[in-house]
C-alpha cells in the first residue's frame, strides 16, 4: 500500500474518542518521565560522577517517540533499537537496573556488559533483538526480521528506529527496498531529531521530508509530530494495520528534536539558540503533562508521585549497577561462538 | 563410490538439508528463476517455491542483513554472494553485525547464517570478478570460514555449515565446480577444525587451501619421481584453524610451503608461518616458503593471469628450493 499522510499533534479532547483510555495515556506519561529522569541520571554520572564512560547517546526531546510507537506495539511485537537507545530499551518494558547496570559494565546488565550504551536494547525476552551501533545497519536485519514473520505466517510487526543520519546510508535504501517488494510487516521508524551528529538534515536532505521516500519505494509513508506521544501511536497503529493486512512496510518519519548534544559530552554549540529555544518549547513531555492535567485525566499530585515512584526506581538501579560484579575475562572469551 | 561433480555436491547438500529443515531458506541474487550464476540451484524455485528459495535485487548489505535478521527469528538462511569480489559491499554487515552479535549481546543472540561465495580466479573475468581473499575474514572472530577443495568435503563441509550456530563463510572455487570426486550416497558430515592429510609423505609438508590443493596433490606426483615424498595437508576450514596438524607435520618432516590464491602479503599462510614459528621453529630444517599471488590486482589477459596464478610447477620449484 502507497499513499502519504500526515499526523498533527493530537488535542487531549480528542483522546476519548480515539479511544485512550486513563491507563494507557498514564503509560504513556510514566514511562516518558522515567526515559527523561534516567537520562539526566546518566548525564550526572558521566558528567559529575565519572562513573560511566564510553558513549552514551542522551534521548532528551525525542522520548514521545519510543514510547508512542512501543504503546501501539503489542508486547510480542520485536524492535530493532540503534546506537541512541536508552528510551527504546525503557518503553519496551526492560528493566532500568539491567539497562543501569549495562551502562556500568556489569555483568548483570542486558548484555552482560559487553554491549554497552549502544547495544543495551538488546533483551530477546522483551523481544527486544538487537540494536545496531552503525548507523542504518538495523534497517535491513529488520527487514530480515519480517521476513521470518511473513515465512512463519505470524501476524507480529518488527520496528525499526534510526536517525535521519541512517536515511542517507546505501543500508536505508537496500533494507527498505527489500522489505517494499516482498511486502514484509516491517515499520520503518525514522527519528528526525535534525541533526546527525553535527550535521543539519537541511545540508544532508535535498527535500523536506524523509517521509517523502517512502512514494519511491511504493510503500506507505508517514510524517507525523514526534514530539506529541498520542499522534506516533496514531501513526504506528495505521502502520500496523497496514503490515498486518499483507500490505508491507511504512516508512514513519517522526519529526522531533535532539535537545542536547550527539553524546553526553557534546556541548552543541553548532546549533543556533534560537532553534533550541523554539524546540525547548516543543518539549514533549512538559507539553503531555500539560494535555493530560489540564483536561483532568490526572492531577498534578498524581504526575508528582509519578516523579518520586520514579526516581527511587532510577536510585535503586543505580545501587543495583554499582554493586553487582564485572563479567570474568575467560567468561567474555566463551562467548564468541555459539 | 560413486563420482560426483563439486557443484552437484553442493546441491546435493543444499537440497537435502531444506528437505530435512524447514527453516533453511535460500536467497541471492539470480539463484531462484536463473538457477544461480553457476547452475548450482538450477530446480531449486520449482522444488521448494518462491518462499523458500529467494530471487533478491542487486543488495549485497540487504541480502546478508536480512539473512541475520530471519536467522535472529529461528531460520537458517543460506545467503548467496555471487562473486567473491561483492563481499566488500556487505563486510560491514559480516564483521560488525553478524559476527559480533553473539558477543555483543552477552550470548543471548544466534546467528546461523551461511554466505555462500565463489571466487574465479583462472577464468579471465578481470580484477573485479576474480579476487581470493578469504584472509580478510581471519581477523573477525566471531564468524567460521570453510574452503572445500573436493567434492566430498565440499558437500560434508556444507552440511555442517548449515547445522552450526554461528555465521559461516563459504567460499567456492569455481574452476572446481566441473572437478568430480567420490561422494558417498549415505549422509555424512565433515567436521570443521580438523586439517584433512591428503597424502602422507616425510621430507616436506605443503599446508593447501581449496583450489591448490588439487595443485599441491599434483605436485607432490611430480616431486614423487624426483624422490621427494610430500606430505599434503589441507585445513578445510581455515577459522577454526586446525594447526596441530600441521605442527605436528613440521615436526615430522622438518619443512613447510604453503600454497594459496591469496595475496602473499598477509594471506591466511602468513598466519600459518607465523603460528609454525612460534610452535615449531626449532625443527625446521629450512625457511618457511610460501606459494601465493603477487599483491597486485588481477590481470585481465588470460596469459598474464595464468602468469599471476600459483600453480603446481611454483608449487613444485618452492619444494626444490627447500630440499636442495
Amino acid at each position: 500500500m502507497s499513499g502519504l499522510t500526515e499526523i498533527q499533534s493530537i488535542p487531549a479532547q480528542e483522546y476519548r474518542k480515539l479511544g485512550f483510555e486513563k491507563e494507557r495515556l498514564v503509560w504513556m506519561l510514566r514511562k516518558m518521565i522515567e526515559i527523561r529522569l534516567f537520562e539526566e541520571k546518566v548525564e550526572e554520572l558521566y558528567l559529575m560522577r565519572g562513573l560511566i564512560t564510553g558513549p552514551a547517546h542522551l534521548y532528551f526531546g525525542e522520548e514521545a517517540v519510543a514510547v508512542g510507537v512501543l504503546s501501539a506495539l503489542d508486547p510480542n511485537d520485536y524492535i530493532i533499537s540503534g546506537h541512541r537507545g536508552h528510551g527504546h530499551a525503557l518503553a519496551k518494558e526492560i528493566p532500568a537496573e539491567l539497562i543501569m547496570a549495562e551502562l556500568f559494565g556489569k555483568s548483570t546488565g542486558t548484555c552482560k556488559g559487553l554491549g554497552g550504551s549502544m547495544h543495551v536494547g538488546i533483551c530477546l525476552e522483551k523481544k527486544s533483538l538487537f540494536a545496531s551501533a552503525i548507523v542504518g545497519s538495523g534497517i535491513p536485519i529488520a527487514s530480515g526480521v519480517g521476513l521470518a514473520l511473513k515465512y512463519k505466517k505470524s501476524d507480529r510487526v518488527v520496528a525499526v528506529f534510526f536517525g535521519d543520519g541512517a536515511a542517507n546510508t546505501g543500508a536505508f535504501h537496500e533494507g527498505i527496498n527489500l522489505a517494499a517488494i516482498w511486502k514484509l510487516p516491517v515499520i520503518f521508524v525514522c527519528e528526525n531529531n535534525k541533526y546527525a551528529i553535527g550535521m543539519r538534515v537541511e545540508n544532508a536532505v535535498a527535500t523536506n521530508s524523509i517521509a517523502v521516500r517512502a512514494t519511491a519505494y511504493g510503500i506507505h509513508g508517514i510524517s507525523v509530530d514526534g514530539n506529541d506521544p498520542v499522534a506516533v501511536h496514531k501513526a504506528t497503529k495505521e502502520a500496523i494495520k497496514i503490515a498486518r493486512s499483507g500490505g508491507g512496510p511504512t516508512l514513519m518519519e517522526c519529526k522531533t528534536y535532539r535537545q542536547k548534544g550527539h553524546g553526553v559530552y557534546d556541548k552543541a554549540l553548532y546549533r543556533p539558540g534560537e532553534e533550541v529555544e523554539e524546540w525547548l518549547k516543543k518539549d514533549p513531555i512538559v507539553n503531555f503533562e500539560k494535555k493530560l492535567t489540564t483536561s483532568r485525566i490526572v492531577s498534578e499530585e498524581e504526575v508528582k508521585i509519578l516523579r518520586s515512584e520514579i526516581l527511587s526506581e532510577i536510585d535503586e538501579a543505580v545501587k543495583f549497577a554499582q554493586e553487582s560484579s564485572v563479567l570474568p575475562f575467560e567468561e567474555s572469551e566463551k562467548l564468541v561462538y555459539a | 563410490m560413486r563420482e560426483i561433480t563439486y557443484a552437484e555436491a553442493i546441491r546435493e547438500a543444499l537440497r537435502e538439508e531444506m528437505i530435512k529443515d524447514p527453516n533453511v531458506i535460500l536467497m541471492g541474487e539470480d539463484i531462484a528463476a536463473y538457477g544461480g550464476a553457476f547452475k548450482v540451484t538450477d530446480g531449486f524455485l520449482e522444488e521448494f517455491g518462491p518462499e523458500r528459495v529467494r530471487d533478491t535485487p542487486i543488495s549485497e548489505a540487504a541480502i546478508v542483513g536480512a539473512a541475520i535478521g530471519a536467522s535472529l527469528m529461528g531460520l537458517r538462511p543460506v545467503a548467496e554472494i555471487m562473486y567473491m569480489d561483492f563481499l566488500p559491499i556487505c563486510l560491514e554487515q559480516i564483521c560488525n553485525q553478524a559476527a559480533k552479535m553473539r558477543f555483543m549481546s552477552g550470548g543471548q543472540l544466534k546467528v546461523p547464517i551461511v554466505i555462500r561465495t565463489q571466487y574465479s580466479l583462472g577464468r579471465a573475468h578481470g580484477a573485479q570478478h576474480s579476487q581470493y581473499i578469504p584472509s580478510w575474514l581471519l581477523q573477525v572472530a566471531g564468524v567460521k570460514v570453510a574452503l572445500p577443495s573436493t567434492p566430498y568435503d565440499a558437500k560434508g563441509l556444507l552440511k555442517t555449515a548449515m547445522r552450526d550456530g554461528n555465521p559461516v563463510l563459504y567460499i567456492e572455487s569455481s574452476l572446481l565446480y566441473r572437478v568430480k570426486g567420490p561422494v558417498p550416497e549415505d549422509e555424512y558430515t565433515v567436521p570443521f577444525g580438523k586439517t584433512d592429510v591428503k597424502k602422507e609423505g616425510s621430507h616436506v609438508t605443503v599446508v593447501a587451501i581449496s583450489r591448490m590443493v588439487r595443485e599441491a596433490v599434483a605436485a607432490a606426483e611430480i616431486l614423487k619421481e624426483q624422490g621427494i615424498d610430500t606430505e599434503v595437508l589441507d585445513p578445510r576450514t581455515i577459522q577454526p584453524l586446525d594447526i596441530e596438524t600441521i605442527v605436528n607435520s613440521v615436526k615430522k618432516t622438518g619443512r613447510l610451503a604453503i600454497a594459496e590464491d591469496d595475496s602473499k602479503t598477509g594471506g591466511v599462510g602468513a598466519e600459518i608461518a607465523a603460528s609454525i614459528a612460534e610452535r615449531a621453529i626449532d625443527y625446521l630444517d629450512a625457511p618457511i616458503v610460501r606459494v601465493a599471488a603477487p599483491d597486485m590486482p588481477i590481470p585481465f589477459s588470460p596469459s598474464l593471469e595464468q602468469e599471476y596464478m600459483p600453480n603446481k610447477e611454483k608449487i613444485v620449484e618452492a619444494v626444490k628450493s627447500l630440499v636442495k
